[in-house]
């Protein structure tokens, strides 16, 4: 996995590039983590929730006195207790129609799995006992569980006043030449793509535990997050509270994907629960709450036509993109975020002079969706990849061929695209060309040609792709939520020994960043990383922030601490230059010391220099007294990382199952950091794309039920559907950024999908089957290998 | 499940005694009560982790008497007498254990959730195969003179989940310290 490039890094002395293994490891290895779930309180209670079994009822009447009676059982509590406070997530466009999620269910559920109760008990069993005590009367509705159904002429509205259970429905772009351009084509190719509701599925599911601190007048909200700030804001609106007094802290969270970037109701329940008992109150949902109960993302259908010249340039693109978002818009992002981020960035790295796009995020009676990894863009480049290889098809031209024509090259840069957006400089056409090349050089065509010569089917694929990434609020004001993230700020402080102390908003859970971001600060200071530590995750720590998601961390939270670190090294190099009777300009920081450039003698150690700005303050320059420390924020536009990926698979003859055999990525995120980390978000995420692509999907019966409540259903690949994935390295760094570097956290799970599915077509062309939906199912896969075999019949799948 | 405390009952409480780590304890707990909550939350060894508690993902494993168990599917009473290892167990105090380095170099964590069960998993497996850290050459088990195999860990780290790494890192963590410590064996 070396890269071109990548060891212009890590060299003269800087620990950007290096392959640091993590601060992190020690204390997890050992079992030393704390996570949520480890922590306990005196006297403290157990939180667990009545769900409705039903997807859309009325609550007639909520009868909980026989819980009072229960063994260890403190208190109950329903909407009507707590006074029916809700979270509310919304967006300033008249398109858009608000929500609010109540943080216990009134006297309406929409989902199956949605929570009407909440007992608090000394022990979690003994809780969980007493919820089956709660007397329910519930007068059951019809339920819309799908798209189709939420879209019929006397669908049941999920949500009074909607239409077609339409929550928000954006034009985003349009084109009156398009109908022209269609009607000239030499080729029109499109269809209708569609992608299964997934679950992030994180190892740990949420969990929070609530306490009051007399003496801070706070309470104190422990929560596995990836939005520390979010989390304080959404408890003190629903609560009415100012937000002086709700502390909250993230510890080890044991991954997220986005299923912990938005607020979940449970968690405020629990916060509003310990700030009425005076008690602490930890809550852990089990696998099947989070099946269920928690939040989904990725349910979308896409029906999408392109037209192309005779040389494979497309000409126009029109899209209605419909996603199948749930109950509820979650806090804070809103049920918009897919349906806006299909629709807006779908064109993707391919020149596309006209085009139509048109977004909607539909309601039905299931669990509420959030930004789960990708976001939208697994399913975009899985269509544009499609239609690439259909043109291809119906051109007789080959596929890579029609991709190069279409791509924005190199000298092109910055791009502005027909979706208005300006794509920083990349290396789309060289990741193409590299894996290419790779893929050549390790004969995957013979290795296809010599199974299909076996009589198995087997294929390559393809998927080119770029992703925003570090979206600050210059981008995502744009989407104009009530609520608008993207800055970051951060704290620098040197003490008087010369260590680090680095806060963030941002909130790593698995990513690593108290190793990246040590890195980034340790070169402006020229300290080693291990003497610096972020302190990330707690509101009373950091300044406002927006946590960890969206590719943004190591971008906009690693750029706001090297600003503020730039402003520390100043400090010392003034203090260093009046110790040294030297000018500031001569002074650099290197291996722990101040020195004077070109003087090998003249040196002060950094933690001298610590010593007597914090201890002998008045020998100094009034502009250094007084500590060294700085903070900074930082609000980038956004910066475009670009990744091509290949798969060869092989399709199991007897049961259909598709088999990876080999898979490589050639990705550019700018400067690397740290390549293991960057090498592991990369794994990761191809992992959760090749899920997407052949093995999970969120079942609903048509009436509404849930039925993958179990790791028995909702099947995430293990070790042995994968296999060894190939990363190579390039390096474009971006302008957009302080580091250089461009977020990279999505990637892997944004390109798999795409390639997947083509490499899945490639091996079933001999059958006459093609696939535009994911995931592909054995079953599917068997009937096209049957139906190939019989004759020339064309299968579609579903 | 409910608890009225009858005879027998799922909530009456059981004498258990058993040594987690090289540590004797002895305790009271209900018969419902999982083994992995007796760890975590009687007795403290908050180290291993809950992921699913229906036997799937593995984050739980610990070895009960030497062999690896979902101790989410164990009750506690079961472990009456039993030798219990969790992870708290690996590290020679702050030293880590050539496993744990080894998922150290090889990136084979990221949230560190599931960790726990991988590395129990592995030593156990492991002492199957003739290779604990300190295994006596004089008794080798069935399985043990055969070099460990890629696809042999493969099928072994696809026993339990991990949602962050993609596997890759596990695999080649438990194999370079499957083929180190076979290479040391055969010394």
């Amino acid at each position: 996995m070396t890269a071109p490039g990548a060891t212009a890094h890590g060299r003269d002395g800087r620990w950007v590039g290096a392959a640091l293994t993590r601060k992190e490891d020690r204390r997890l290895l050992q079992g030393r983590g704390r996570f949520v779930g480890d922590m306990t309180r005196a006297g403290m209670l157990h939180a667990a929730f009545v769900r409705s079994p039903l997807p859309a009822a009325c609550v007639t009447s909520i009868d909980a006195s026989a819980v009072a009676g229960s063994p260890g059982v403190a208190a109950v509590f329903t909407a009507a207790s707590l006074g029916d406070p809700y979270l509310l997530a919304t967006l300033d466009r008249d398109e858009f129609v608000p929500t609010p999620m109540p943080l216990l269910a009134g006297d309406q559920v929409r989902f199956a799995g949605e929570p009407v109760a909440v007992v608090l008990a000394d022990d979690a069993y003994l809780a969980e006992d007493a919820t089956e005590l709660v007397a329910v009367d519930w007068a059951l509705g019809r339920a819309v569980a799908g798209l189709a159904a939420a879209e019929a002429r006397d669908a049941p509205q999920v949500h009074p006043g909607t239409s077609g259970n339409c929550l928000v429905d954006l034009l985003m772009f349009d084109d009156d030449r398009l109908g022209e351009i269609f009607a000239g084509a030499a080729v029109v190719v499109g269809g209708e793509f569609t992608s299964a509701r997934l679950a992030a599925m994180p190892l740990e599911g949420r969990a929070c535990l609530a306490e009051w601190d007399d003496r801070d007048g706070q309470l104190v909200l422990h929560v596995s997050t990836q939005v520390p700030h979010q989390v304080r804001s959404g408890v003190a609106q629903a609560l009415g509270i100012p937000e002086r007094t709700v502390r909250v802290v993230a510890p080890d969270v044991g991954g997220g994907f986005g299923l912990k970037c938005v607020v979940g109701r449970e968690e405020v329940v629990v916060a509003a629960a310990a700030l009425r008992l005076r008690r602490p109150v930890r809550w852990a949902e089990d696998r099947r709450e989070n099946l269920s109960a928690s939040f989904h993302g990725h349910e979308q259908r896409h029906r999408v036509r392109a037209a192309f010249d005779r040389e494979g340039r497309i000409l126009g693109l029109d899209a209605e993109i419909d996603c199948d978002v749930g109950a509820y818009s979650a806090y804070p992002f809103t049920c918009a975020v897919e349906p806006l981020m299909a629709a807006s960035e779908l064109p993707g790295i391919y020149k596309v002079p006209a085009y139509r796009a048109r977004g909607r995020g539909i309601a039905t009676h299931k669990a509420p969706t959030a930004p789960y990894r990708g976001v939208s863009r697994p399913q975009i480049v899985l269509v544009m990849e499609r239609l690439m290889e259909k043109a291809a098809r119906a051109l007789g031209l080959g596929p890579l061929e029609v991709r190069r024509q279409n791509m924005i090259g190199p000298g092109e840069f910055p791009y502005t695209g027909v979706n208005l957006i300006s794509y920083d400089e990349g290396s789309y056409r060289e990741s193409l060309d590299l894996a290419e090349r790779r893929v050549a050089e390790q004969g995957w065509a013979a290795e296809r040609d010599r199974l299909r010569a076996e009589g198995l089917a087997a294929g390559i694929g393809y998927a080119c792709f770029s992703e925003r990434t570090a979206y600050g609020t210059p981008t995502m004001s744009l989407r104009r939520m009530r609520m608008t993230p993207g800055y970051d700020t951060a704290s620098v402080r040197m003490d008087p020994t010369g260590e680090v102390t680095v806060t963030t908003g941002t909130c790593a859970h698995g990513q690593g960043h108290e190793t990246t971001f040590a890195q980034i600060v340790a070169d402006r200071l020229g300290v080693h990383p291990d003497q610096v530590r972020l302190r990330q995750g707690d509101t009373d720590l950091a300044s406002y922030g927006w946590g960890t998601f969206a590719s943004r961390s190591v971008v906009i939270g690693g750029g706001a601490a090297a600003r503020a670190a730039e402003q520390v090294a100043d400090q010392l190099r003034t203090a260093a230059a009046h110790l040294l009777e030297a000018s500031a300009a001569d002074v650099e920081l290197r291996d722990g010391a101040a020195r004077i450039r070109g003087d090998t003698d003249a040196a002060i150690p950094l933690a001298e220099i610590a010593r007597v700005v914090h201890f002998q303050t008045h020998t100094l320059p009034e502009q250094v007294r007084y500590g060294l420390e700085a903070r900074a924020s930082y609000d980038p536009p956004g910066t475009f990382s670009n990744a091509c990926h290949a798969a060869l698979v092989g399709v199991d003859p007897g049961t259909g199952q598709v088999r990876l055999l080999r898979y490589l990525v050639v990705e550019d995120c700018g400067v690397v950091i740290n390549p293991l980390i960057v090498d592991g978000q990369v794994l990761g995420g191809v992992t959760q794309g090749v899920a997407a692509a052949l093995y999970e999907r969120i079942c609903y019966d048509a009436e509404g039920q849930p039925v993958s409540t179990t790791l028995m259903d909702y099947l995430v690949p293990t070790a042995a559907e994968m296999c060894p994935v190939e990363v190579i390295h390039l390096e474009t760094p971006s302008a957009s950024s302080e580091s250089g570097a461009k977020g990279m956290g999505e990637g892997g799970m944004i390109g798999a999908p795409g390639c997947v599915l083509n490499a899945v077509n490639d091996a079933l062309s001999g059958t006459g089957a093609s696939f535009d939906h994911i995931p592909v199912l054995p079953a599917e896969v068997c009937a096209a290998l049957a139906a190939g075999a019989t004759e020339e019949g064309r299968v579609t799948g579903r | 499940m409910k608890g009225e405390g009858e005879a027998g009952g799922v909530t009456d409480k059981h004498q258990v005694q058993l040594r987690v780590n090289g540590t004797e304890h002895e305790l009271l707990v209900e018969a419902r009560r999982t083994l992995a909550d007796m760890l975590r939350h009687d007795l403290g060894y908050t180290g291993t982790n809950v992921g699913c508690e229906h036997g799937i993902c593995g984050a739980c494993t610990v070895r009960l008497d030497g062999a690896p168990v979902r101790s989410c599917l164990v009750f506690g009473v079961q472990a009456d007498g039993a030798e219990v290892r969790t992870v708290e167990g690996l590290a020679d105090g702050d030293e880590l254990s050539d496993l744990q380095q080894a998922f150290r170099d090889h990136h084979a964590l990221q949230c560190g959730f599931c960790t726990p069960g991988f590395l129990m998993l592995a030593e156990a497996y492991f002492a199957e195969r003739g290779l604990a850290p300190h295994a006596s050459p004089d008794k080798p088990p069935p399985g043990a003179g055969e070099e460990p195999t890629e696809a042999e860990i493969r099928e072994l780290v696809a026993s339990n989940l991990c949602r962050c790494t993609g596997y890759q890192g596990i695999v080649e963590a438990m194999l370079a310290t499957a083929r180190s410590r076979y290479a040391v064996g055969r010394s």
